[in-house]
């Protein structure tokens, strides 16, 4: 295989001049942690809120809430996407749309994408938060109410600690899930990881090494993430609620 | 409406990846389960790691490394150097190896939530390990699976728009440069995303049914 390997590229300044090849990847890493973290960040507290409205009594919210999680988990992201940066700004009243028109492409590019895979992953979230609340007996709640906590308070110290702690290892997945689908945000021109690693293959002539630094780099933050998880799981286990193959 | 025979072929192209993806993908699914359960330690873990690997990186990572780097890789071991892959079969391949792993995962749960005792009296009878998972786990193991199986697939349909980053014409790709000639970028993506959502909201409705079905068998 004539492929010239030199992975000391990564050190050497971009034909483009915007800096040396390894700082362009490390701004690329940035991107996509800023835009998984935040969107993540927005997700779980949206999606407990939805989850919560799946299971309300009031049949309004429950529809609405349902039809939001449906619509949203079944279109692909990168649709989802494109109506958030190519869609919204013509459908929005003239004035806002001229504002978002005109301001600053990065920043457009960005707030696209954070509404996208907030709303996107808010729908996953509030699927499992769903799961959870329905997997918590009905007599916690009433006990709750017996015991004089309000509606907010059933649900922020019975009901919600129960059902997190019962979906930890699902939300992990959503959480590594969420770093992958930052990865959409390369169509729109934002150049996360993934984006990144493509442009300094283009401009470098060594696909490889960029590709493989990439992979490197997502397997890092996904093992991170799973750490991370697994420590949380431990120490919020309540010893009679573990199940069985939590005990290792 | 000029622009329809585009969007069937871009639609045409979809469906195409999608079973393609779906039967390659859960057979060799179907090898990764079987190996990480039943098979020897090395080779289990071998399995396991690439599960792991297709799972931690994102889609569209993949279908680059089979586009970009997959043509490099297979000049030189054919030692032919004009040898070229088109978008579509790089498109393919990425799909099959990422999907492969979802599958792998669906699969093992399936397996595993038949009990043991049926693997032990298959083998109490004489039969093997790939007999016993032919005849007797796997069409249990199939029933109790088909809802992730075809949830698995709804996903799958979604993770197909992503060739576009190859400038692959699938549907979104097709109602995108339809809409760009037209100037109406915003009827074609809507009606993209409501194909879209159709699509898989008859998915949700099959899975739904089959869940219903298994929980009245028992």
């Amino acid at each position: 295989m004539n492929y010239s390997w030199d992975w000391s590229f990564f050190f050497k300044p971009s034909i483009t001049g915007e800096g040396l090849y390894g700082v362009l990847l490390a701004e690329g890493v940035l991107w996509t942690l800023v835009l998984s973290l935040l969107s993540w960040g927005l997700a779980l507290g949206l999606g407990t809120l939805t989850g919560m409205a799946r299971g309300s009594a009031n049949k309004a919210l429950r529809w609405s809430a349902a039809v939001y999680v449906h619509c949203f988990r079944n279109t692909p992201l990168l649709v989802q996407l494109f109506l958030w940066y190519f869609v919204v700004p013509e459908l929005l009243p003239p004035t806002w749309g001229d504002a978002l028109k005109q301001m600053n492409p990065m920043l457009n590019q960005f707030l696209s994408v954070v509404m996208c895979l907030t709303l996107y992953t808010t729908a996953g979230v509030a699927e499992q938060v769903r799961a959870g609340l329905q997997s918590v007996s009905a007599e916690q709640a009433m006990a709750a109410r017996a015991m004089g906590f309000g509606r907010w308070g059933v649900y922020r110290f019975v009901l919600l600690p129960q059902a997190f702690r019962v979906v930890l290892p699902s939300l992990t997945s959503d959480f590594m899930n969420v770093f992958k689908n930052s990865a959409a945000a390369l169509t729109i021109g934002l150049m996360e990881l993934t984006g990144q690693s493509r442009q300094i293959s283009e401009f470098s002539g060594q696909p490889f090494e960029s590709f493989i630094a990439a992979t490197l780099i997502y397997m890092g933050i996904t093992y991170a993430v799973v750490l991370l998880m697994r420590h949380l799981e431990m120490k919020t286990a309540v010893p009679e609620l573990r199940e069985a193959g939590a005990l290792r | 409406m000029p622009a329809l025979p585009y969007l069937w072929q871009g639609l045409q192209t979809t469906l195409l990846l999608v079973a393609v993806a779906l039967v390659l993908g859960f057979s060799l699914g179907c090898v990764l389960a079987v190996v990480r359960i039943y098979g020897p330690r090395p080779l289990a873990r071998l399995a396991a790691g690439y599960v792991n690997l297709f799972r931690a990186i994102p889609l569209i990572l993949t279908i680059f490394w089979m586009f970009f780097l997959m043509p490099f890789v297979l000049r030189a071991i054919t030692g032919n150097p004009y040898l070229t892959v088109g978008a579509m079969y790089s498109a393919i391949i990425a799909l099959v190896l990422a999907e492969s792993a979802y599958f792998c995962e669906v699969v093992r749960a399936g397996i595993n939530s038949v009990r043991g005792e049926q693997m032990a009296a298959g083998k109490a009878l004489g039969m093997s390990t790939l007999q016993c998972l032919r005849l007797i786990v796997m069409p249990q193991a199939l029933r109790n699976m088909s809802p992730a199986l075809v949830s698995q697939t709804i996903g799958l349909l979604k993770d197909t728009s992503l060739v576009y980053v190859i400038s692959l014409n699938d549907f979104l790709g097709a109602a995108g440069q339809i809409g760009q000639r037209n100037g109406q970028l915003v009827e074609f993506y809507l009606l993209t995303a409501a194909v879209y959502l159709v699509l898989c909201s008859a998915g949700v409705v099959l899975v739904n049914y089959l869940q219903k079905r298994n929980r009245q068998a028992i």
